[in-house]
């Protein structure tokens, strides 16, 4: 791929886009970037709420600790790219919630490298998708030859509120060192049917007891975030116009 | 107050009710007792409209509507409360959060004003009080974690708050020790044993009644209510078995 061609389908970071909307974006912007000095302390909330592509390059220096948390909800076409390069003994927190309904195509992809030894990396990624949207995660994790004690966890889940919806998750792993713990999770599942029941049968409406449940479900991503309260009720208005 | 008439009800297509009709009125409280397989759950499920138990044939009247045409957040406005035989845990969602949404939005549907923070946690924390839960235990998420006996309290917990007219509860007796027994026990008098109210007790034994002592007493078995007596027949059951009484 040059700059000058858009993606298609067949590059693996965009196997999911939508790539009538990535046509009509290209060229790009140059990616974002952000410089976490060592020692340094970083904190972003990212609402991506208008249909945009936005990438980010990230670089978190000795010692320093950055996190990002992102609400990814809004426009028939939002993609978030990370490409954090972490160094020794740097911390990466990325808390995200994607919430689509309708015909919305959202992403986030991200390539989170462990450049040295003893920095630590974890993302959540929770997605909760209506009707016949799609929800995509591919997190690529990659641990150089020298980046002993790495410790990074990818934890993911999705919940699909009509069968029609789709979630794609990805991990990917690429790891040279030999002492290091690189976890990761995923799960897609559906609204528990009991639970659901349960509310309702001490008087709850369906969709208020349907959001209750999956107000809980994105909870915690957004655990720490700068404007964490506002990131929550942005959350559950939407969450308020899928069930 | 509830009045059954020859309920017929499916599960997965199988029938399990076969004609059962029983007549609740206020300031009674019924146990209905059976074996193992009789339909008890099936009774309390479909009288709380869960999905998938469907009514073939007859009535359920609530209070003069049609129990059955009615959704399970509906019935619960209206006045019914079912007991969980086995309580269903929520991850992340707090009692007290959960607990004051549902109570106002029966208020809201039953046309009252929503009560404010203050009034629900004094509200939350005197009938916690009375089932000697932890205050602690219910702004935790609901029942995650909670041992069956404190599952079991909750559930009368959230009874008191909601203080509907009719509970109907299903094997609230299993998995408590004798102490707890007591306080449930207690517990369902304190709040139900009114002259408005009524209880629906459906028990495998005879030793919640000890605590609860019931107005009317019946077996129930193959779908069906096959026998109907006093606090009586409670003790008759524990010591003659259900194979003499049902058969």
């Amino acid at each position: 791929m040059t700059a000058t061609t858009h993606p298609t389908r067949r590059d693996e970071a965009w196997r999911y886009a939508d790539i009538d909307a990535v046509t009509a974006a290209w060229p790009l912007p140059a990616p974002e970037s952000i410089v976490v000095p060592a020692g340094g302390e970083f904190r972003r909330a990212i609402v991506q709420d208008a249909g945009a592509i936005h990438q980010i390059e990230m670089s978190i220096g000795k010692g320093a600790t950055a996190s990002l948390h992102i609400l990814n909800i809004g426009g028939a076409y939002g993609r978030i790219e990370l490409a954090v390069t972490l160094h020794e003994g740097a911390d990466f927190t990325l808390g995200a919630a994607q919430i689509g309904g309708g015909e919305q195509n959202l992403e986030i992809v991200t390539t989170v490298t462990h450049a040295e030894p003893g920095a630590t990396s974890r993302q959540m990624v929770r997605s909760v998708l209506s009707g016949t949207a799609t929800g995509t995660y591919l997190g690529k994790v990659a641990v150089a030859r020298d980046a002993q004690q790495t410790d990074s966890e990818q934890d993911v889940k999705a919940m699909l509120l009509d069968r029609s919806a789709t979630a794609n998750a990805k991990p990917e792993l690429e790891i040279f060192a030999d002492d290091v713990k690189c976890a990761h999770g995923c799960a897609i599942g559906e609204l528990d049917a009991m639970g659901l029941y349960y509310l309702q049968s001490r008087g709850l409406p369906p969709g208020e007891a349907k959001k209750i449940l999956l107000q809980a479900f994105v909870a915690g991503v957004f655990d720490g975030a700068e404007d964490e309260e506002q990131l929550q009720a942005l959350a559950l208005a939407k969450l308020g116009e899928l069930v | 107050m509830l009045t059954i008439e020859n309920l017929h009800a499916t599960v997965a297509d199988k029938p399990i009710l076969k004609g059962l009709s029983l007549a609740i009125n206020a300031g009674e409280i019924h146990a209905i007792m059976g074996p193992n397989g009789a339909g008890k759950s099936t009774l309390s499920y479909v009288l709380g409209g869960r999905p998938g138990y469907e009514v073939t044939e007859g009535s359920a009247t609530f209070d003069g509507h049609d129990l059955l045409d009615m959704d399970p957040h509906e019935r619960a406005a209206a006045g019914l409360f079912l007991g969980f035989q086995y309580p269903v845990e929520i991850p992340g969602v707090s009692n007290v959060q959960f607990l004051r949404e549902s109570l106002n939005a029966q208020r809201k549907a039953r046309g009252q004003e929503p009560l404010s923070g203050g009034d629900f946690l004094k509200l939350a924390r005197e009938k916690a009080g009375l089932l000697k839960l932890d205050m602690d235990m219910l702004k935790r998420p609901v029942n995650v974690g909670f041992s069956g006996g404190e599952k079991k309290r909750n559930e009368m917990v959230q009874m008191g708050i909601l203080d509907p007219k009719l509970a109907i509860l299903d094997e609230t007796d299993s998995g408590l020790d004798i102490d707890a027994l007591r306080v449930v026990g207690d517990g369902i008098n304190a709040i139900m044993r009114r002259p408005d109210k009524a209880v629906l007790l459906i028990t495998h034994y005879q030793r919640l009644l000890d605590y609860v002592q019931p107005d009317f007493v019946h077996v129930l078995a193959g779908g069906r209510i096959v026998k109907s007596g006093g606090p009586e027949l409670a003790l008759e059951l524990e010591r003659e078995g259900y194979a003499e009484i049902a058969a």
